[in-house]
């Protein structure tokens, strides 16, 4: 393969999942927005289009439309970054995810279903993740509003605490696989289907509880939305943000949440393998041995944000030290625990 | 390909590094040096340290720089002002640089054993890093984490409230 072809076939693959993953963020919102709207006993929106099923692209062109207000007071560099920052640090990570089996290769040796093969995914993903803190981070003090900096500040703490959480629940599935490459780790619950997923066989479930907890509050989502809580902060970091600029951090988020979603589908609940395993003899038509582990892929992610839309339709919102106090005092020693009972379950066998 | 890399990165880090410097705002010196330290993890990829690249964006770049500008923000800190500062800062100041590189430069071309490292292809895996952290270099390993734990304990013994104060809270 000459580095001609490696540039054309990877452009292609970026641009094709990049538009996919924008896709998926605007029907993300509509999925939020009609299902929290089912939940609280409404219709959600239901004008434009069959179902509102339009509904993402007008509010896209709503807010190219809008007037981009930049405050005075403003410092201007870091203001015009933090967006920046935010977003492609939401849409980067999204690189190393294997959507399909491995076995389609395109001409070359060329695996069509990923965009880059890496043997450090998961780290990978980790540190992009807590790079685009700075988004958050950034934008709250630039905009040089009190709401905005303590939303910011709330934010930062919040997520350097569950990310430690975040990471040590992780530990026990990378420890259980040998590997921190994406594609070796969902190949070792490929075997029996759901019964050799991390989350059933693997008795990891304690550590997807601990992952799904710290994903919320690493994505600012209900129950754990304090930096951007209405009622006490106007919008938290977002509140001098108008137009496109406060369109990229909705994106960031919603992007971010489509992320956690596919970690966690790879992590623990087989990534792209069929659930049944090897009951089901695959048919022998190859475009559909092709497509049928990304419809596994894709159906675990949109279950994982539809528990996203459920808890934030369910629960309340927490207070700030109860959360404070949640991740250092139960979250984190519990996922201690599961890495020392898991490496001592490994070191028994 | 890989020169170039390292080229660019290379710039960029120096860049940041001098930027650092001159800014006089401490935010945006903070994000001079979360340029270098994720430019410093391009140049340890190129030498096929993949491990040590992650760590030092997830630790550094995630995790201590977040602490700093944290606290950049909560104290408010504002602008530095400049001074014109002191003669005898230029005039010692850059032989001394000069000469303590010249020093560190010179021990490291004399001794041997350090072994070689360029930039290629081959990946040091995590599996191979750790088999080595965990048998040849086990009690250098162990010996560094009892440091941190010293840290550790030195800042809860800083932060804990003294026994006059905590009487007069209770």
């Amino acid at each position: 393969m000459t580095i001609l072809q490696f540039f054309l076939w990877s452009l292609l693959k970026i641009i094709v999942v990049t538009v996919v993953l924008l896709l998926g963020v605007a029907y993300t919102v509509l999925l939020e927005r009609k299902l929290v709207g089912r939940i609280q006993n409404r219709w959600g929106p239901s004008r434009v289009g069959p179902f509102g099923l339009l509904q993402p692209l007008v509010d896209g062109a709503k807010s190219f439309l809008k007037e981009d207000i930049i405050p005075t007071a403003v410092y201007r560099p870091l203001y015009l970054l933090a967006p920046i920052i935010a977003l492609s640090c939401a849409l980067i990570s999204i690189a190393v995810v294997p959507f399909g089996s491995p076995a389609v290769e395109g001409p070359g040796g060329f695996h069509i279903f990923q965009i880059s093969d890496v043997n450090i995914g998961l780290l990978v993903v980790l540190g992009i993740t807590s790079i685009g803190v700075y988004g958050i981070a950034l934008a709250g003090w630039s905009s040089n509003n009190k709401y905005s900096l303590l939303g910011s500040l709330r934010s930062s703490a919040q997520l350097i605490s569950y990310e430690l959480a975040l990471g040590l629940s992780l530990v026990g599935v990378v420890l259980r696989a040998g590997s921190l490459n994406l594609r070796t780790i969902v190949e070792s619950q490929a075997r029996h289907g759901l019964l050799t997923w991390n989350l059933f066989g693997g008795f990891q479930f304690v550590a997807f509880f601990i992952y799904l907890m710290a994903a919320y509050a690493e994505t600012n989502r209900s129950p754990f939305d304090l930096p951007e809580a209405e009622s006490e902060l106007t919008a938290g970091y977002h509140t001098e943000y108008s137009s496109m600029k406060f369109a990229m951090f909705f994106m960031a988020e919603y992007a971010n949440m489509i992320m956690v979603g596919c970690v966690a589908t790879l992590l623990f609940l087989g990534g792209w393998t069929s659930p049944f395993g090897n009951l089901i003899p695959l048919p022998q038509n190859i475009v559909i041995q092709a497509l049928l582990p990304i419809f596994w892929f894709v159906l675990k992610v949109f279950s994982f944000l539809f528990l996203y839309v459920w808890v934030r339709g369910t629960l309340p919102r927490f207070r700030y030290d109860q959360l404070m106090n949640f991740g250092w005092r139960y979250l984190m020693p519990l996922a201690i625990l599961n890495i020392v009972a898991t490496s001592l379950w490994l070191a028994y066998k | 390909m890989h020169l170039i890399l390292f080229l660019v990165f290379a710039a960029f880090c120096l860049a940041g590094a001098i930027n650092l410097l001159l800014q006089t705002h401490p935010i945006n010196s903070a994000l001079s040096l979360i340029v270098v330290m994720t430019s410093l993890a391009v140049l340890y990829l190129l030498l096929g340290a993949e491990f040590l690249a992650a760590a030092q964006v997830i630790v550094y770049a995630g995790a201590i720089m977040v602490l700093f500008t944290f606290v950049v923000m909560l104290l408010n800190a504002g602008r530095e002002e400049r001074t014109r500062g002191s003669v005898a800062y230029g005039v010692i100041g850059f032989p001394a640089v000069v000469a303590i590189l010249a020093l560190i430069a010179t021990v490291f071309l004399h001794t041997t054993g350090l072994g070689d490292a360029a930039m290629s292809n081959n990946i040091t895996t995590t599996q191979e890093l750790s088999t080595v952290l965990f048998t040849k270099l086990l009690l250098p390993f162990e010996v560094t984490s009892v440091l941190i734990l010293i840290a550790i304990l030195g800042a809860v013994a800083l932060a804990r409230p003294h026994d006059a104060e905590r009487t007069a809270r209770k």
